[in-house]
């Protein structure tokens, strides 16, 4: 058997492979805290719940409905965004002027109701969601053993975040979202409907919490507390890379992801709490994120 | 009528007599109210007090305050059970914990303001949640049970229900008097000139990260202290006390209570604690009841039941 530094390549490649899924699921969620962040100035607590609320509808869907995974990956988020938008509308319109810790502590208001209401109506063990079939097995790549599962998690959030980087950076839409997250009253002087927008940015992220959901659904247990412990885990990648850019978010995530991977390989001990002290390695050397701004 | 007492210059203010006739309340309530469940309220009374010096006071909004609770109760707990200290010096020995567990949190948090403070203070208590769940002296998932109480000083017996109380009680309003001293204090002036204009306050030439770091430190050190109580008074130290929920939860207190009042904190803490204790049997419910009070107080009564009450206070004269 190949070693490296005295650790199988097969167990190396294993951990790198689990850390680049949850790095995948820290792109995903860090990135959708960065948009509304942005536009909204709201730190979204209730994102985790959102995420596991995604994973619950996709369960919901299968197991009430009959719906299967593919079409759950297209209904769940969408189900998740009017959700979303909902709140947005309704409660989190109400605080744009006020200091920006009261949007922090009303979402995490919601994501308690969230959680505890599905807790109350699910219990907190784990239920199963099962692989779907076309991408059940798995290929042996010679160096190590892939489910092809996991394989398109990775691929699939990649995909998610490149396109969102592209419709950000490069379509007339995200043209139009940056400037209102520079200058929002000057941009609605320009005859463009700036709460419309923020409705439909606040519903992007939350669906992207929402696929990261349905994503993970087949991969951890899908159960009412998933959601708590990602989201402060991926309040740290977010303080670690700065919410001042996508693509930041993005790398920030799959980087954090692989360290944690690493990690269990070299030192399991630390891997849970790897993160928290590269969060505080960057406070003490960059304190503004690796690819944030001054402010 | 309140012309009587104020033609006398040497009347006792009414603030004062507010506070003596609140003391004496809390003397006599142990008979009328479960002793367990009054120093549980003033534990968190305490907890929520400290919390509030950061947030009312300086406008820093720790989401981790659980770690300074739950660590010095952990220590506070072991020093008490493992290494027998008499109980002012394992409670020495947890606010010892929670302060140099404030500095060096604080020296790196206070890098960041706003909502990175926020993120920040909350990652840190996560690490320090999992350090609590792998280290071996805090037991896991079990906790640290069985904590002597012991005697004070070596002479005054803890186990008894009643003196626990009155040394909880004690404490309480000490900790209270100090938090009072350094908020009317000229350091405590200066605190609020941070909060309100932290540019203005650097440019009359404060060394604003001092201030701020000296405040989360004294923060910290009352939140370990109300921990370290709170240990005693359950012979218990647990995950819970250093859980995100825990941090949470003494931001609901003190934002039903009123941010930034010296005895907002305090209400809203006895009125979470008492939400908990008539809510324990029916499940998930206290979570969404508490999720739904932070929703309605921070759309509706952003000012806490003090601050909506202190008009009406104001026009009777009792605050001033």
């Amino acid at each position: 058997m190949m070693t490296f530094f005295g650790i199988p390549t097969q167990a190396l490649f294993g951990q790198l492979l689990l850390g680049l899924i949850n790095g995948a699921f820290y792109a995903m969620l860090s990135l959708g805290l960065a948009l509304i962040f942005g536009l909204l100035n709201i730190v979204n607590f209730s994102h985790g719940a959102l995420y596991m609320m995604g994973a619950m509808v996709a369960w919901l869907l299968l197991n009430v409905l009959g719906l299967g995974y593919w079409p759950a990956l297209i209904v769940a988020p969408i189900v998740v965004a009017i959700f979303g938008m909902i709140i947005e509308r309704t409660m989190l319109s109400r605080l744009y002027k006020l200091d920006h810790l009261y949007g922090l502590l009303l979402t995490f208001g919601l994501a308690l109701i969230i959680e505890g209401a599905f807790r109350q109506l699910y219990g907190i063990s784990g239920m199963p969601y099962s692989v779907p079939k076309e991408l059940a097995g798995g290929w042996n790549l010679g160096f190590m053993f892939l489910p092809i599962y996991r394989g398109w998690v990775v691929g699939a959030s990649l995909v998610l975040c490149l396109g969102s980087w592209l419709l950000i950076e490069k379509t007339k839409l995200g043209a139009y979202l940056r400037a209102a997250t520079e200058n929002a009253t000057l941009v609605q002087a320009f005859g463009i409907n700036v709460p419309m927008m923020v409705t439909l940015t606040y519903g992007f992220g939350v669906a992207l919490a929402a696929i990261a959901g349905v994503l993970a659904a087949p991969i951890y247990s899908v159960n009412p507390l998933m959601g708590s412990n990602l989201i402060i885990v991926v309040f740290a990648v977010v303080v670690i890379g700065g919410m001042g850019s996508i693509l930041g978010a993005v790398i920030t995530g799959f980087m954090l992801g692989l360290v944690e991977g690493l990690t269990k390989v070299f030192y399991p001990e630390a891997a849970s709490t790897v993160i928290f002290v590269v969060m505080a390695i960057v406070l003490m050397i960059k304190p503004a994120g690796l690819f944030g701004k001054r402010s | 009528m309140t012309t009587v007492t104020s033609t006398s210059s040497r009347a006792v203010s009414p603030q004062l007599l507010l506070v003596l006739v609140l003391i004496v309340l809390a003397m006599i309530a142990p008979f009328g109210i479960y002793p367990i469940f009054l120093m549980k309220g003033l534990c968190f009374g305490l907890f929520a007090a400290a919390f509030n010096l950061l947030l009312g006071y300086v406008g820093l909004l720790s989401f981790g305050h659980a770690m300074f609770f739950g660590f010095s109760a952990y220590v506070t707990a072991h020093a008490a059970k493992e290494w027998g200290l008499t109980p002012e010096l394992a409670i020495l020995a947890g606010i010892a914990t929670a302060a140099v567990l404030g500095a060096v949190t604080g020296w790196l948090a206070i890098r960041r303001s706003g909502i990175y403070f926020a993120m920040v203070t909350l990652a840190f208590s996560q690490m320090m949640y999992f350090v609590a769940v792998q280290a071996p002296f805090t037991h896991g998932e079990d906790g640290i049970q069985g904590v002597p109480r012991g005697h004070l000083f070596g002479l005054i017996n803890l186990n008894d229900t009643m003196t626990m109380y009155y040394f909880v009680l004690a404490m309480f309003v000490a900790s209270l008097l100090v938090i009072h001293r350094i908020v009317t204090s000229p350091f405590g002036q200066v605190l609020k000139a941070i909060r309100d204009n932290e540019p203005r306050a650097i440019s009359l030439g404060y060394q604003v990260d001092r201030y701020k770091l000296l405040a989360f430190i004294l923060s910290a050190s009352l939140a370990g202290l109300a921990g370290s109580l709170k240990a005693l008074v359950f012979q218990l130290a647990s995950l819970t006390d250093v859980h995100w929920h825990a941090s949470g939860e003494v931001v609901l207190m003190t934002l039903l209570g009123g941010v930034g009042t010296v005895f907002g904190p305090t209400v809203g803490a006895f009125l979470v604690v008492a939400i908990q204790n008539y809510l324990s049997e029916v499940g998930s419910w206290v979570t969404i009841i508490q999720g739904s009070i932070f929703v309605v107080c921070v759309l509706l009564f952003r000012s806490g039941m003090i601050g909506v009450m202190t008009p009406w206070l104001k026009r009777r004269g009792i605050t001033g």
